[in-house]
């Protein structure tokens, strides 16, 4: 592995003899959810191992205050924004052994998936993606069989990497504040070059892996011309549409929208699933919803069996009730 | 242009997850074996679309005993040209990218191509891996892969939306649904498959991480079903009871 040459910029930072890293991403200036849910289990991490608790960001970063409300004490932030997965790996490293961190933290999204095991080779750390909790007796839980089972893994390194799986640790309020300090290292030469970004949603929507609230609808829905009472309820609730695999398939609606075993893992707060019959390909993409609704004219469905409140009836008719009824509740 | 494809073995998406040897392992008995679905369906068809299209060879590679033989012939029929087997038991991401980046290393390839996790240890941790191991670029949850010379055109889902990255061979990427379609084998390409190279090779790598344990979740209490006519009695429940509105 090359060698880094660091260079720092002002006088060098006091290091500490142990620490937790936060790797966290921003958007416009700001950190993402993810990253914020990823700092709050950074913060939660250092209590319980008593030591600092540290946040590397890239010069994207404008305004850290929503970091220190996490209770991240101390920023370290690269002078220039970074995308490539290739050289916020070597920003990563070089910052956690400035720190002394026995541990690191990141979002398990398509920053973290990019980043993360890149670092945990960098350290030689073992990595556990994905997890749910905060370890526990020397092992940490994550999903497996894309949420039919859990597992307790252990790391068997010096240093630990984990990503947190978006919407399952919450974004914690501390109501700190945090110091920022600048770190310089030689991170290379960029390999990866964005050129374009197009917006999934017009209608601002919460992208699915981070929605609270979904509203998804299968099949039974007859085609995409039905859409309409799908996204007014989406719309009443402030959720995000999502959709059965056959649904995608076909092309009624986008690829981004499928959740289930081959598609997208969510955990919202609230899932409903209209004109979905419940497939376990489908189930296991959703089971982890703290709340599931599913409204099917087959009493027989077996979603019923995964579900805390069910509605028999036709979607035609329940879902355009249930878009009144919320928004008769404010 | 070489194509290597990290081909998983992963238990049918029906299966019944159940646990042995005090929960410690996956129970695989009556389990029946596909090739992990984002391996086979984006990954391997996207790699063998480029080579019918621009020319070039796929490879795949598998870190596995002999029981992943199977799904290695299936994706000989669907259509790669050779594959390796790293005769390993994988017991953690870091030991099955090092044993793949150690092959890609020796033989040079200009893509590596993984799915975006596998179904059974949901860990997306392997792709970046084999890609820092190798010091080179990386693209996770690609949705689309053009590639023109020696230079890529990507897409990939980030939050909120669809960026479009660019990058110069080699490369590593994981791939995510819209880069390909999935093909079924057709009966020549069962029958050639037979007779394809299929090399086993002997290697070893450390783990840094171990299961202790499974657990099933817990069951779910009965559903409270609620008359189609009172649907505002649902959106009252969702509020004060569920506490989720
Ligand atoms: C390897 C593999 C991977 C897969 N991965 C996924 C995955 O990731 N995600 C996924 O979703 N699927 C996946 N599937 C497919 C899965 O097995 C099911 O086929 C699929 O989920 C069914 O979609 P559906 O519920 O929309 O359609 P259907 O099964 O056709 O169900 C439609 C439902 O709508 C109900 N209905 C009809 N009319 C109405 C009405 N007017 N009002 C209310 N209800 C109505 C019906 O009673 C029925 O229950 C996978 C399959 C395989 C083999």
């Amino acid at each position: 592995m090359p060698q880094n040459l660091f260079v720092y910029s002002e006088k060098k930072p006091k290091s500490f003899s142990m620490s937790v890293l936060t790797l966290v991403s921003t958007k416009n200036g700001q950190p993402t959810k993810g990253g914020l849910e990823a700092a709050s289990y950074g913060v939660a991490l250092s209590k319980q191992l008593n030591s600092e608790a540290v946040a590397v960001v890239s010069g994207d970063l404008q305004d850290g205050s929503s970091l220190g409300d996490t209770g991240i004490g101390r920023i370290l932030k690269f002078p220039s924004p970074l995308t490539d997965s290739g050289q916020w790996a070597k920003l990563a490293e070089h910052a956690a052994k400035l720190v002394g961190a026995t541990a690191v933290v990141t979002s398990h999204d398509h920053f973290g998936k990019a980043i993360a095991p890149r670092v945990a080779v960098r350290l030689g750390a073992g990595m556990v993606s994905g997890v749910t909790q905060l370890p526990q007796e020397n092992a940490v839980e994550k999903n497996v069989f894309s949420g039919k089972a859990s597992a307790q893994v252990e790391v068997t390194a010096p240093i630990a990497v984990y990503s947190v799986t978006p919407n399952a640790f919450g974004v914690r309020s501390e109501g700190g504040t945090a110091q920022i300090e600048t770190i310089e290292v030689e991170v290379g030469q960029a390999k990866e070059h964005i050129t374009s970004f197009e917006p999934a949603s017009a209608d601002g929507q919460v992208p699915l892996p981070e929605a609270e609230l979904v509203v998804s609808a299968g099949r039974g829905l007859k085609g995409p011309e039905n859409w309409g009472i799908v996204e007014e309820l989406a719309r009443a609730l402030g959720a995000t549409t999502a959709c059965s695999r056959p649904v995608s398939d076909i092309g009624w609606r986008p690829h981004h929208e499928h959740v289930g075993q081959t598609g997208i893992t969510i955990r919202p707060n609230l899932y409903i699933a209209a004109g979905i019959s419940g497939a376990i390909q489908h189930l296991a993409g959703v089971n982890q919803s703290k709340t599931i609704v599913v409204i099917n004219t087959d009493p027989e469905a077996p979603f019923f069996k995964a579900a805390d409140y069910g509605i028999v009836g036709d979607a035609f008719e329940v879902l355009p009730k249930l878009t009144a009824a919320v928004k008769a509740l404010d | 242009m070489k194509f290597l494809v990290c081909i998983s073995q992963a238990p049918d998406t029906t299966s019944r997850i159940a646990f042995t040897n005090g929960d410690s392992e996956f129970d695989s008995n009556g389990v029946q074996y596909i090739v992990n679905p984002y391996d086979e369906w984006y990954a391997l068809v996207r790699a063998i679309e480029l080579k019918e299209a621009n020319g070039g060879s796929v490879t795949t590679i598998t870190v596995g005993d002999a029981n992943c033989d199977p799904i290695i012939r299936k994706a000989l029929a669907i259509g790669a040209d050779d594959a390796f087997r790293i005769d390993a038991k994988p017991t953690d991401a870091l030991q099955v990218a090092r044993l793949i980046a150690d092959h890609a290393e020796k033989n040079g390839y200009d893509v590596v191509l993984c799915g975006k996790e596998t179904i059974d240890h949901n860990g997306a941790i392997v792709p970046a891996m084999i890609a820092e191991m190798l010091d080179c670029g990386f693209v996770a949850n690609a949705t689309h892969l053009e590639v023109t010379g020696t230079t890529a055109k990507l897409k990939r889902e980030a939050a909120g939306g669809e960026e479009t990255i660019e990058l110069e061979c080699p490369f590593v990427l994981s791939a995510a649904k819209g880069m390909a379609e999935q093909r079924i084998p057709n009966m020549r390409g069962i029958m050639s498959a037979r007779t394809k190279p299929l090399q086993v090779e002997q290697a070893e790598a450390p783990a840094q991480t171990r299961v202790q344990r499974f657990a099933l979740p817990p069951e779910k209490g009965a559903c409270h079903m609620i008359d189609a006519e009172n649907a505002a009695e649902l959106v009252r429940l969702l509020r004060e009871e569920a506490k989720v509105i």
